[in-house]
């Protein structure tokens, strides 16, 4: 077993848990649960295999996937934003809606042949370094670079410009930032879409490039609940979201792939084809997604973690308090 | 002085460099909530250099014609003159970009962002997209120096205390180029020694030209303050009138409508058997701290008991334990010469006691349930509001009407959401519901904090009256003036120990202060 082989598969696959958890974020940021995070991936890798088959331009499904997604994240916002309904209902109800709308319109995708993918290359120079750049600077997908840009980007986005300081006011304290002029119900359907885009991306990553194909509703496997883990493992930070994006893209391909040789350093490998093992490593990411909810949604907890403060509550004008 | 104003008129313009408001005008201001007429062709207006006072009682429509004036509502008729010249504010934008400012009674602050980045919030930077909070800390400490304010622009806000998350606000408004200040019950949350430093910066700034809006039910504030004095009363103006004309006597019963009684009459009553008994009674505080530690005492009937402290020092633990919601670590709780210690707060209700707790928002009703449900909330499961399983909502509704009127509820109807009333009514629901049962002993923490007047005087009256009918009553309080008014016998709770119990004649303002300061009497005081 290769571990830079398996690091280096891993950032891809970790790319996949990035978009979809750098968007949550955003969203939440501004003060909106979105729990559809499966439904809009599902619904961006869904149309992204299918445009891309029907034009044979990657592109244009990578585009499509994020305004499709962006177009659906439109619908919870208009339940939690304007008719101020329960973010968690809503949300769930847009995984059910996305869902089924990936598999109606999926349907019979996976025969449909292959289609042409993004682009991977290397980048001179930092492939050179030992090790790293193998890991992060060799044949990946351009979307794997997109992803180290976007880390920055968001975080500088957030905490050092005129927008970000309004996205932190309007999730924090919205009724503050509505007396100052800042429209708190633009800002947030404009963040639940920027939410919805980037799952959408996500969801393209995966049919386009990670691994690529159609295969229902396997084709995410759980990976929105997981980016709504990681949202509070990070601590609504993009630069922690992208270490728990990695580390558990990496844990994914490490799981997979450390069933498959006879011996491990040396030893027996008590895994190797053994299904029992297998099957528990492969609920470990799940079960650690469960366990990161249940603390995060104690209140006490929130409140020291740092969650934002107005986060699942619907902003009503003229209200008392918060 | 006058060479001061001279210079003032000539340049027209405020220490902070904005040109000051003349005057502001609202003329027949009308705004109608479903069910309520919250201001009904009000007139109202300020010039520059003056206070002007806005006086009412709860719901009396103060907030309504303000949050009009800084454009968060849209008046439904009226129309507001800036400077002699029709102006429409449809925004807080609009409002802003009039120079009137609001500082509103919760303060709009995020605690998670620094006071730099609370001030620059909404403001177009000079630097397009990326912030300039540098140069916005320059600006804040200038402004600050104006007033003397000691402001850090780079601490975090939840860092600060109260008063000085007050200076943010009007620093905030200042940076904006407010000339007229929207003070929204700026005292309510401020130590008596803030309410001082925040006179002297308001005299401070009606000299310098500002107009500034005072908005309290404190009447000792508004005759300290204001100039002039104007009083609203059911969302309708009763008059304007300046301050000097006036007394807190006249405001009062113009507020509430009637002759208001500051010093209810005790009667004199002779007190009966213990009624409630507390021997060594210890418990745990929220932070598993000690709460209570061997609290004893006892309550006779036809007794009040004023539990006086400053708050947080075991108020909370103590009412808890006694109403059944806290576990007790060690001693005994008599109600009636029965041990009660741990009891279920269901089983404390069969015994008649009743409880009117502090947080009457979270622990003294249910904000989705109406006034009717929540009238029946400790007996729904009894004869004559239940029978087999099934509510008898004829019966639910008559005892409502009837509460309603007898304790003079003031709601649309008692199909009314709670959440939808103001706080004192809220708090007459709670008492109707806990007092009508005519209990042994009640429990009441805080009854009237947050209350006006009027709410007030009528929460007191009924706890002399309860009084009067033989209840025990121990009233946990953080107003002196409350406690001295209403107990027959005072107790100081300090660091949850009862440090002395009082007679009402021996209970000084100085020995009291003393005690709740943990000096035990016959000590000296600490150099």
């Amino acid at each position: 077993m290769d571990f830079t082989i398996i690091l280096q598969a891993g950032i891809a696959s970790g790319t996949v848990l990035l978009f979809a958890t750098i968007g949550e974020l955003f969203s939440e940021r501004a003060g909106v649960l979105n729990l559809g995070v499966e439904g809009m991936m599902l619904v961006g890798a869904m149309s992204a295999f299918s445009t891309t088959i029907a034009t044979g331009n990657p592109w244009l499904g990578v585009m499509t996937a994020m305004l499709f997604a962006g177009i659906i994240s439109q619908i919870h916002a208009y339940i939690v934003i304007t008719l101020q309904a329960d973010q968690v209902v809503s949300g769930l109800s847009l995984t059910f809606l996305g869902t089924g709308i990936s598999l109606v319109l999926g349907e019979g995708l996976s025969k449909a042949g292959t289609v042409s993918l993004l682009p991977n290359f290397s980048i001179p120079l930092l492939a050179q370094i030992p090790i790293l750049g193998k890991i992060f600077f060799t044949d990946q997908s351009i979307l794997v670079y997109v992803g180290y840009l976007l880390v920055p980007l968001a975080w500088f986005y957030i905490n050092r410009t005129r927008p970000g300081l309004h996205l932190r006011a309007v999730g924090e304290y919205p009724s503050a930032a509505d007396a100052l002029g800042i429209n708190v119900f633009r800002m947030r359907y404009f963040y639940v879409f920027v939410g919805g885009m980037l799952a959408g991306l996500a969801g393209a990553t995966i049919s386009l490039a990670v691994s690529p194909g159609w295969f229902s509703e396997l084709t995410t496997g759980g990976q929105g609940w997981i980016a709504i883990g990681l949202v509070i493992f990070a601590q609504w930070d993009p630069i922690r979201a992208a270490v728990g994006a990695y580390a558990f893209g990496a844990l994914r391909r490490l799981i997979l792939d450390i069933q498959g040789p006879l011996l491990l350093l040396g030893f027996d490998n008590p895994f190797y084809y053994n299904p029992y093992l297998g099957f528990f490593l492969q609920m470990l990411p799940y079960l650690f997604t469960v366990v990161v909810l249940v603390i995060g949604s104690r209140e006490a907890m929130r409140k020291r973690i740092g969650a934002p403060a107005a986060l699942g509550n619907p902003y009503i004008r003229g209200e008392r308090g918060k | 002085m006058g060479a001061q104003d001279g210079a003032m008129t000539d340049s027209n313009k405020l220490p902070s460099g904005q040109t000051r408001i003349d005057s502001i005008e609202m003329r027949g201001i009308t705004k109608r909530f479903p069910g309520v007429l919250a201001s009904d062709h009000v007139d109202f207006d300020v010039k520059s250099g003056e206070v002007h006072a806005l006086l009412g009682e709860n719901g009396a429509g103060k907030s309504t014609l303000m949050k009009i004036l800084y454009g968060m509502y849209h008046p439904d008729e009226g129309q507001i003159f800036l400077n002699g010249k029709p102006v429409s504010i449809a925004s807080p934008t609009d409002a802003i970009n009039h120079g009137i400012g609001m500082i509103h009674q919760h303060f709009m602050l995020v605690p998670t962002l620094t006071v730099a980045e609370n001030v620059a919030l909404g403001l177009p930077s000079s630097r397009g997209p990326l912030t300039d909070l540098d140069r916005v800390s320059k600006r804040i400490v200038e402004l600050a120096g104006i007033y003397g304010l000691k402001i850090d622009p780079d601490a975090y806000v939840w860092q600060l205390s109260v008063g000085q998350q007050q200076r943010v606000e009007i620093i905030k408004a200042l940076y904006r180029g407010a000339a007229l200040l929207i003070l929204d019950e700026p005292t309510a949350v401020l130590t008596p020694q803030e309410v001082d430093e925040f006179f002297v910066i308001m005299h401070q700034m009606v000299k310098d030209g500002y107009a500034l809006i005072f908005i309290s039910h404190k009447l000792h504030e508004v005759v300290e303050i204001s100039n002039r004095v104007t009083v609203l009363r059911n969302g309708k103006k009763i008059g304007t009138r300046p301050t000097s004309e006036t007394t807190k006597q006249d405001l009062a019963n113009w507020m509430v409508g009637r002759e208001v009684d500051f010093a209810p009459d005790r009667g004199n009553i002779q007190r009966g058997e213990v009624r409630l008994k507390l021997e060594q009674v210890s418990c745990g505080s929220d932070r598993g701290t000690p709460g209570l530690r061997e609290v004893s005492l006892e309550i006779h009937s036809g007794e009040i008991l004023g539990i006086a402290g400053v708050s947080g020092n075991g108020q909370r633990e103590l009412a808890e334990t006694i109403a059944g919601l806290r576990k007790t670590t060690g001693g005994h709780i008599y109600l009636e010469e029965k041990d009660v210690t741990n009891f279920a707060p269901g089983d404390l209700t069969e015994r008649m006691l009743s409880y009117i707790p502090e947080e009457r928002m979270r622990d003294g009703m249910i904000k989705d349930f109406t006034v009717a449900e929540n009238m029946i909330l400790r007996e729904h499961h009894k004869m004559p509001f239940s029978a087999s399983g099934f509510l008898k909502l004829k019966n639910i509704s008559t005892h409502s009407e009837k509460l309603i009127a007898q304790f003079h509820v003031k709601t649309p109807s008692q199909e009314t959401l709670a959440k939808n009333l103001s706080g004192g009514n809220i708090q007459k629901i709670v008492l109707a519901r806990e007092i009508s049962r005519n209990p042994r002993a009640i429990i009441a923490a805080q009854p009237t904090r947050g209350l006006d007047i009027g709410a007030t005087e009528y929460v007191r009256e009924q706890l002399l009256d309860q009084r009067k009918r033989g209840a025990a009553v121990m009233l946990i309080s953080e107003d002196l003036d409350e406690i001295l008014a209403l107990s027959d016998r005072v107790a100081v709770i300090y660091e949850g120990k009862i440090m002395d119990i009082l007679s009402r004649q021996n209970a000084t303002r100085e020995r009291l202060g003393l005690l709740m300061a943990g000096v035990q009497s016959g000590e000296k005081t600490p150099a």
